[in-house]
């Protein structure tokens, strides 16, 4: 067990590179309560998130849908990075990460307070992340023929309350799946008939694993405050336009766009026998050096994957510093697995 | 709860030493360490004929979470080393104690086990951790 953003959450259950093939082949079960819902509510709903996030709610036009987003600061530095779901006209959900929830939940009524939104933490409410090829099968055989054809008919990034369930078609480990916000009460009761059916339960070694091979950045590791979407890999989340949208930090970024000389968020992969950590030391020829910002042994590919932050350039060859030893590695272009399968 | 056979010695660091009853001894890593560990995915191991002094860093092995030093319990000569580690690093998950040895080492003269910890010491060692 290890503290996550204040919560005692297991690094695995087991085998946890058993539990990453299981996500991969079939089917995985994660507890990802710590994650924060805010409901973000009123008449000027939509105008404060248009505000407060990098990309465009008004992009949501039909409800259920999700957005990834992220939270600037003035200065462009990334505050947090979320999920936003319109869930009726002018009310919206903000799934936020765990270690930032408090300071999230702070700016974000700060920001709100002017334009009388209301925000409720939804810290009633538990998440479960049914994750893999088999998952939403699995969870549909836990509901009614009706509410079954619902959930197996959600697109790709929508979300509907099904009962007592808002059943999501999102997730984290680059496999089809379900995250589902249900009563707190309520969820011992699902993660057994989960695992009863023979879903693997999954912790955060495992979450780790998969989000990385799917190409996923980690708040806190590969981006954070002091860095911006621009050299995060992330710029195809912020919507520049309509270009009057005045969101907080867009001065500050067009300013580092027009400037041109934004760092890279990279896919390496390493050629020998070793693992890549966060924090290494990353060698470009030619153009500098860069950093690991988050680095593991991949169990779909059995050799070893990171996100390394380099400076601009194109250099697909670099050496990293692992244990004292200067290593090749090779750049490429994030996901490493999709669906399944090997990207690289 | 972790388990350490009662038929050979361990180390502090964490290594088991098993007498072959040939002059030689096997060294791997325990039931506790493994599991601390988590799934290993690479292992590193001594070149046959290294002279190694006691205490020293000669191996490592490295799980999705974190790299570690292997230590030699003994001073002696690498005799031989678990070549299946190389496809196969899982074996010290699997079982730590018998297919998942490390490495063998013929002991230097004068070379003592008497430092290392029995059994129910080391236990007692590694559930403090």
């Amino acid at each position: 067990m290890v503290d996550f953003g204040g919560w005692d959450m297991p690094l695995s259950y087991g085998s946890q590179i058993e539990e990453h093939h299981s996500v991969r082949q079939h089917a995985g079960l994660f507890d990802v309560s710590h994650m924060r819902a805010l409901d973000v509510s009123g008449a000027r709903a939509g105008e404060c998130l248009r505000l407060l996030l990098a990309n465009d709610v008004a992009r949501l036009k039909d409800p259920g849908k999700a957005l990834y987003s992220c939270m600037l600061n003035e200065a462009a530095g990334i505050l947090d990075d979320l999920i936003v779901y319109r869930l009726a006209g002018d009310h919206f959900r903000l799934v936020v990460n765990a270690g930032t929830a408090d300071k999230d939940e702070a700016w974000t009524r700060g920001q709100a307070a002017p334009l009388d939104v209301r925000i409720v933490a939804r810290t009633d409410q538990a998440l479960l992340a049914v994750q893999g090829p088999q998952a939403r099968a699995h969870v549909a055989a836990l509901l009614s023929p009706p509410d079954a054809a619902r959930a197996l008919n959600l697109d790709v990034f929508v979300g509907a309350q099904i009962g007592d369930w808002f059943i999501a078609r999102t997730g984290y480990t680059g496999e089809d799946g379900f995250e589902i916000m249900l009563p707190a009460e309520a969820a011992e009761e699902l993660w057994r008939a989960l695992t009863a059916r023979g879903v693997r339960c999954c912790g955060l070694g495992a979450r780790d694993t998969l989000r990385l091979e799917a190409g996923m950045n980690l708040y806190g590791l590969d981006m954070d405050e002091h860095t911006h979407p621009l050299e995060s890999g992330l710029e195809w989340t912020v919507a520049w336009d309509p270009p009057e949208r005045a969101f907080i930090g867009r001065v500050a970024l067009e300013r580092l766009r027009a400037a041109g000389t934004v760092r890279r968020l990279c896919g390496l992969v390493l050629e020998e026998r070793a693992v890549m950590r966060a924090h290494q030391r990353v060698i470009v020829p030619g153009e500098g050096e860069g950093q690991v910002t988050s680095g593991t042994f991949s169990p779909t590919l059995s050799r070893s994957i990171a996100l390394a932050r380099l400076p601009p350039g194109q250099a697909r060859e670099v050496q990293v510093e692992v244990r004292g030893k200067l290593l090749p590695a090779r750049v490429v272009r994030p996901p490493f697995v999709r669906h399944g399968r090997a990207l690289i | 709860m972790s388990n350490a056979p009662a038929d050979r010695r361990y180390a502090r660091s964490h290594e088991w030493v098993r007498d072959l009853g040939d002059g030689t001894v096997e060294i791997g890593i325990s039931d506790h360490a493994q599991n601390s560990l988590g799934d290993l995915v690479f292992v590193e191991v001594p070149e046959t004929g290294r002279a190694l002094t006691a205490g020293e860093a000669c191996a490592v092995v490295e799980s999705v979470k974190a790299a570690s030093d292997i230590y030699s319990p003994l001073a002696g000569t690498v005799v031989a080393v678990n070549e299946q580690l190389a496809s196969a690093p899982e074996l010290i998950n699997q079982q730590p104690y018998e297919a998942g040895w490390i490495f063998r080492l013929r002991p230097s003269e004068g070379a003592a086990v008497s430092g290392l910890l029995d059994a129910k010491a080391y236990l007692a060692v590694a559930d403090s951790e």
